[in-house]
């Protein structure tokens, strides 16, 4: 059995509730580190753990934590980042829906380290009532004393409040986000400052996502060295993957972090195969912003060893033959799909999210959502495909926040190794007329 | 006073003068605006919205933006830029379902397309437009993080997953028979994972 750090209670009747969670060991990092830590030592344990950041660009925590400026009398904040927009990410919801207290248990245990008085955590608003699980569950916990004044007679006081999105992708961009909870639009800031400076309200700001944060309350019980033996080299822990796509068990899995791809595809414990048996084509291992690999790529890498999930073993070969781990939202594509046409929905995609700031992100994801349409369609030109990766490059690095590069690299992997199917499409036109390229609902139903 | 918002909106005084949140909502309201600290009541702005819509028949008019703004202190233009800038507030009336379905790459290979185009036949309507009853509007949305149960669909709070076409009636026969407005602050929401 793989190794359980987040999920290993969601299945107890009940657990959402502060009573049975506790009976599971809940709060137990709060009563260890009010009771009997300094808030430094809470940050040493976290960065002895080698804990990543969950969130997509993998930060190691710790010395996220250490760069948060402490003025005298100016208040500091710990801001969740329960955005999760990313297509193909769905496991803070997971993990928020069913055992909303670890995740407030981590808000707390973080925030005394952080020297945080008040923290937020924003979430998307489609999420809302994912919000009113969490508004509970707070409720809970002011109630039996781990919120509110003095906290479990430390001299700790904190708060914690939820607070919902209007429906952005860009709010997940850090400092958009906090743009956003002060009641603005979600336009990411020039940077520096960064949060650690100038966050909230100008004042200095941890950002974290909702996984790292519920992560700190292992750390503590454990130990920072304890869980630095979980997991494979500087990717320690544990990490919770969206497997999504075309296999036959979607859903979110908590992995040891090294866990070869090839088991992870086929094994019954996780995605149990590929539906039909049909053959694996390509997948996008960590959310949508990352690129995509031919199956021959993701199960091994250009070296010819196996794939594994890790922040290294991901990127392994750049951006040439490799990808990365991102937010972990892992979508397999069978031999069905139209690798085109699925890049179309992720340029289409990141046209809608531009927060339309900076021209090469604003005008360039327009430029390729064009394009692609006109090439999904039937109309495309044998330029086009040379035009595309023209306006890819011309965005990536020129904009200022990385929604430009996420919706740049997607579209330089997919031409990079399916070219042919571009060609294909701009060639021959007819061929794909009326032709479907993925599984209608009844296919599946059949599955 | 008269101002023009988004060409087709017109701005009428009577009608600003008769929006005020009923006593439950303006609870709500206030509890909100105590989250945060002293003269940082505009970070309310965007979960008072969601109450706003909720309250005045599921979408922003302008008189309704400017009652927000009255009450959290700030310019209509701010206002009306926030709410302009998020998807989820509607700047033009809907049905009383606004059916969202999920159309990004995890739901596209699972036959999001299917789905849509089972909608538009069904209630005789396309994208993007309301039922003459008033009751449904089918809209296109991007990634709503139930890629591992997709296609689907968002109705109010509800997620509905893992759609089958029985499964879509069954939801239309629902929400027909219910009758009702539905909302992101809705409390029966369906938790369905
Ligand atoms: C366009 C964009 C969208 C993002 N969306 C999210 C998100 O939904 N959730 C998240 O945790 N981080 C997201 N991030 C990353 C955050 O900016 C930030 O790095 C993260 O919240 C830090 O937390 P971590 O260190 O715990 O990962 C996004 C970044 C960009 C550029
Ligand atoms: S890169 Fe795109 S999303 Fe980011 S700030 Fe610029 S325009 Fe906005
Ligand atoms: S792609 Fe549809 S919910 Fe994520």
């Amino acid at each position: 059995m793989a190794k359980k750090l987040l999920l290993q209670h969601v299945n107890v009747p009940g657990i959402e509730t502060l009573e049975v969670y506790r009976q599971h060991g809940g709060y137990a990092s709060v009563e260890k580190a009010l009771k009997t830590m300094a808030p430094n030592d809470v940050v040493e344990e976290v960065k002895k753990s080698g804990l990543r950041g969950r969130g997509g660009a993998g930060f190691p925590t710790g010395m996220k934590w250490s760069f948060l400026a402490k003025p005298e009398g100016v208040a500091r904040y710990l801001v969740c980042n329960a955005d999760e927009s990313e297509p193909g990410t769905f496991k803070d919801r997971y993990l928020m829906e069913k055992t909303p207290h670890s995740l407030i248990e981590g808000m707390i245990t973080s925030s005394f380290a952080l020297g945080a008085r008040t923290s937020y955590i924003y979430i998307r608003g489609e999420y809302f009532y994912v919000s009113r699980i969490l508004e509970k569950a707070i409720e809970e916990a002011y109630a039996a004393g781990y919120l509110g004044e003095n906290i479990l007679g430390s001299g700790f006081s904190h708060d914690c409040y939820v607070q919902v999105g209007g429906g952005a992708y860009i709010c997940g961009e850090e400092t958009a986000l906090l743009e956003s909870l002060e009641g603005k639009r979600g336009n990411p800031r020039i940077k520096p400052p960064f949060p650690a400076i100038a966050g909230l309200y100008g004042c200095p700001t941890v950002v974290n996502n909702v996984e790292t944060i519920a992560a700190v309350c292992p750390i503590i019980n454990m130990g920072g060295d304890e869980y630095a033996k979980i997991g494979i080299g500087r990717s320690t822990g544990t990490k919770l993957i969206s497997a999504s796509g075309h296999i036959n068990k979607p859903g979110v899995y908590e992995i040891e972090l090294g866990l070869p791809v090839e088991e992870f595809i086929y094994s019954e414990e996780y995605c149990g195969g590929i539906i039909n048996g049909r053959q694996l084509k390509a997948v996008v291992p960590g959310g949508s912003s990352v690129p995509v690999l031919p199956a021959h790529l993701i199960l091994k890498t250009d070296k010819g060893e196996p794939r594994l999930m890790s922040y290294e073993s991901l990127s392994d070969g750049g951006f040439a033959t490799g990808s990365m781990l991102g937010s972990g939202g892992f979508i397999v594509y069978d031999e069905t799909t139209s690798i085109v046409k699925n890049l179309y929905t992720f340029a289409r995609f990141y046209h809608h999210e531009s927060c339309g700031q900076c021209s090469p992100c604003r005008e360039g994801t327009g430029w390729m959502e064009k394009i692609l349409h006109r090439i999904v369609e039937g109309h495309g030109k044998p330029s086009d495909i040379d035009l595309l990766w023209d306006v890819q490059r011309k965005i990536e690095g020129n904009t200022i926040c990385p929604l430009g590069d996420a919706a740049a690299w997607p579209v330089a992997a997919a031409i990079r190794h399916f070219r042919a199917e571009f060609e294909e499409y701009i060639n021959h036109p007819e061929r794909i007329k009326d032709v479907k390229h993925y599984y209608s609902v009844h296919q599946l139903a059949e599955a | 006073m008269s101002s023009q918002v988004k060409g087709t909106q017109v701005f009428n005084d009577a009608k600003r003068a008769g929006t005020v949140f009923s006593d439950e909502a303006m609870q709500t309201v206030q509890k909100i605006i105590k989250r945060y600290p002293e003269g940082k009541h505009k970070s309310a702005l965007l979960p008072v919205l969601h109450v706003a819509q909720a309250e005045f028949g599921g979408w922003l008019s302008p008189e309704t933006m400017d009652y927000v703004a009255s009450i959290l202190k700030i310019q209509p233009i701010e206002v009306y830029e926030v709410a302009s800038f998020y998807s989820m507030y509607n700047l033009k009336p809907v049905g009383k379902c606004l059916l969202e379905v999920c159309r990004t790459s995890s739901c596209w290979v699972r036959g999001a397309e299917d789905i849509v185009n089972y909608l538009e036949k069904k209630l005789g309507v396309k994208e993007g437009e309301t039922t003459p009853d008033g009751m449904f509007t089918i809209k296109t949305v991007e990634c709503l993080g139930s890629c591992g149960t997709a296609p689907m669909l968002q109705c109010g709070a509800s997620f509905h997953e893992n759609l089958t076409f029985e499964k879509v009636d069954t939801i239309i026969e629902q929400y027909r028979s219910q009758g009702k407005q539905r909302s992101y602050t809705d409390l029966d929401y369906k938790n369905t994972l």
